[in-house]
């Protein structure tokens, strides 16, 4: 998948940034010989350890949602890469902490698929756990069916409802 | 069966010209056929300000409601009489009318008005009931067989809707010896997609009238319950982005928290003696029934299993609580006795059961049933076991029963939208009440206020 490269490549790049951004009048002289580069520039890019972090939650924002079958919360493998991206992320930013919400498609009562949303969350966050993340970066919070992503009762409504959203 | 629907449209057209802003109307669906034919005569007004509510039409309305009753409209009333003495008995036999109401409205004083009303059995008045009647100190005092009611009360302007459902409650409880629900509320959650504050906590009167708004918010609402005495209710939030139950005083408006743990905090009933909160909780990491007293936060831990255990609900008694759980596979009923802990599986058939609580009399449970995919009210009879699915709607879920055990509100699909229906515990009476604006979901009928 796309993304997981986009974030590998993005995360390489973060000590790298971090250092820059920390680094002393000397050193960026000293870059500015090597690279040619103007200081004006170099202060862009320091500051942009900032700018990274944007982009790299934007991305994962851009494929954030596990979806699910019918009263099932089992995660399916066609989402292993995105919960891998997601992780590789946390691991490396143990200070981030990221939501998970449940949610379930319109059939059945709300009170049961609020337990059934947090059955789902809770079996992301579990995924993530496996993968590395600290229990302490993650929780869950169930919507039930109060929060559609689309409306409409066929489905193909209720297939794109049944989901959890990992929420930054 | 299309004439009877539209009757029921006019008869509450009418009530709902008074006060346009009600957000609820009703569209009866079935049932009208099997109903008893009745006359709300209009009644007579003397006086100079004409009060801007019909008790007639209110109270013909509410009959309608109740499922049990068919008011004729007032185009087919062989006459208009004003009290019993002016009844000619033989034309209403001929109408094939059981029951007449008359009444009159005196004007008393600045906003001050009279009501009375008498309830006259037809069959037997026509049978030679008697021919003269007395009303001493708003009280019937003659044994005259054929008059079942006759009150004289003074009320004001503002009282007349509220008066109405009073005589719609004693019409009721005469003609078929159960008590009327028509004084009763209910809770409700308003969904307005496009509103700032897209979900509301309402309260109105039974019939939709009289709505009142309790809360506004950003994030969802769900699960309303009423105390016991009918002046708090129970509820879900997720203002802080994790569900919380609040406990909210209807008339003070003040409203303090009740839960907030990690997880779900969900599904919140009162004891029948209002000291204790059933409710789910997620805080172990799995969904378990737990009651909590309520003045000492006291928790009692009821069910612990690795599945989903939810929406726990009261026996009449208090002594047990009946739930969801999905122990045995798909969900399905289960109860568990509150003192001893000792669980038993209640429902067998079909393949999914949730959302149950018991009839007023303990007799039945009414829960939603799953069969061949289909979310329908069905009613349990405790004793037999026998299942009968009462709906024939589309995604139903959270039935409510009135107090009297009449009649389940409950939520459903109406073409796209989410609408309140009705359906009476024998399922011969459907009602839908589709919503002018917004979509509506998780009613609760209020006890007897």
């Amino acid at each position: 998948m796309n993304l997981n490269k986009v974030l590998k490549g993005l995360l390489v790049a973060v000590p790298v940034l971090t250092l820059a951004a920390c680094s002393s009048t000397d050193e960026v002289a000293a870059t500015d010989a090597n690279t040619g580069a103007n200081t004006n520039q170099v202060v862009e890019q320091g500051l942009s350890a900032e700018e990274l972090l944007r982009q790299q939650l934007e991305a994962l924002r851009q494929d954030n949602t596990i979806y699910f079958d019918f009263d099932q919360s089992a995660i399916r493998s066609e989402f292993a890469s995105v919960l891998e991206a997601h992780a590789a992320f946390l691991r490396a930013r143990t200070n981030i902490t990221v939501t998970v919400e449940g949610h379930t498609d319109a059939r059945g009562t709300p009170e049961y698929n609020i337990a059934l949303g947090e059955r789902r969350g809770q079996a992301v966050t579990q995924y993530l756990a496996n993968l590395g993340v600290a229990a302490g970066q993650m929780s869950v919070v169930s919507y039930g069916e109060e929060k559609p992503a689309v409306e409409g009762n066929d489905e193909s409504a209720f297939s794109k409802n049944r989901r959890a959203v990992l929420v930054y | 069966m299309l004439k009877l629907i539209g009757r029921g449209l006019v008869a509450f057209a009418l009530v709902l010209s008074a006060k346009s802003y009600a957000s609820l109307e009703i569209v009866i669906t079935d049932g009208v056929d099997s109903a008893r034919p009745v006359a709300i005569v209009p009644f007579k007004f003397e006086g100079n300000t004409l009060p801007n509510q019909r008790i007639a039409d209110i109270v013909s309305a509410d009959l309608m409601r109740s499922g049990k009753f068919n008011p004729i409209a007032v185009t087919r009333m062989p006459q208009q009489p004003t009290n019993s003495k002016e009844i000619d008995y033989q034309r209403w036999m001929k109408q094939g009318v059981e029951a007449v109401v008359t009444g009159t409205i005196r004007e008393v004083g600045v906003n001050r008005y009279a009501v009375r009303f008498e309830l006259v059995d037809v069959f037997k008045g026509a049978s030679g009931g008697g021919s003269s009647s007395a009303i001493i100190g708003g009280q019937l005092t003659t044994g005259l067989s054929h008059i079942l009611d006759a009150r004289e009360t003074t009320i004001s302007g503002d009282q007349f809707r509220q008066y109405a459902h009073r005589i719609s409650d004693i019409v009721y409880e005469k003609l078929t010896g159960e008590r009327g629900a028509f004084l009763t509320k209910i809770a409700y959650v308003l969904v307005r997609d496009k509103a700032d504050f897209k979900y509301q906590l309402v309260v109105a009167d039974y019939d939709g009238e009289n709505e009142q708004v309790l809360l506004r918010a950003k994030e969802p609402l769900m699960s309303p319950a009423w105390s016991p005495d009918g002046t708090k209710l129970a509820y879900v939030t997720f203002e802080k982005r994790q569900s919380q139950i609040y406990i909210q005083d209807i008339y003070t408006g003040r409203r303090s928290i009740l839960t907030s743990f990690k997880g779900i905090n969900g599904a919140p009933k009162w004891s029948p003696d209002g000291r204790r909160m059933a409710m789910v909780l997620s805080k172990d990491g799995n969904a378990e029934v737990y009651v909590m007293d309520i003045a000492t936060k006291a928790l009692t831990k009821l069910t612990n299993h690795r599945r989903i255990d939810t929406e726990p609900n009261w026996s009449p008694d208090g002594s047990k609580l009946i739930f969801s759980s999905e122990r045995g596979g798909n969900p399905q009923i289960y109860s568990v006795n509150v003192a001893s802990g000792v669980t038993e599986r209640v429902t067998f058939e079909g393949e999914m059961n949730l959302a149950a609580s018991y009839t007023p009399d303990g007799r039945g449970i009414v829960m939603v049933n799953r069969t061949n995919g289909q979310y329908n009210i069905a009613r349990m009879d405790v004793e037999s076991r026998y299942l009968q699915v009462l709906t024939r709607t589309y995604l139903d879920e959270s039935p409510s029963i009135a107090p009297n055990g009449s009649m389940i509100i409950y939520s459903t699909l109406y073409g796209s939208s989410q609408v309140l229906a009705l359906v009476s515990m024998d399922g011969r009476f459907k009602a839908r009440l589709p919503a002018a604006n917004g979509r509506v979901k998780s009613p609760a009928w209020s006890p007897f206020l």
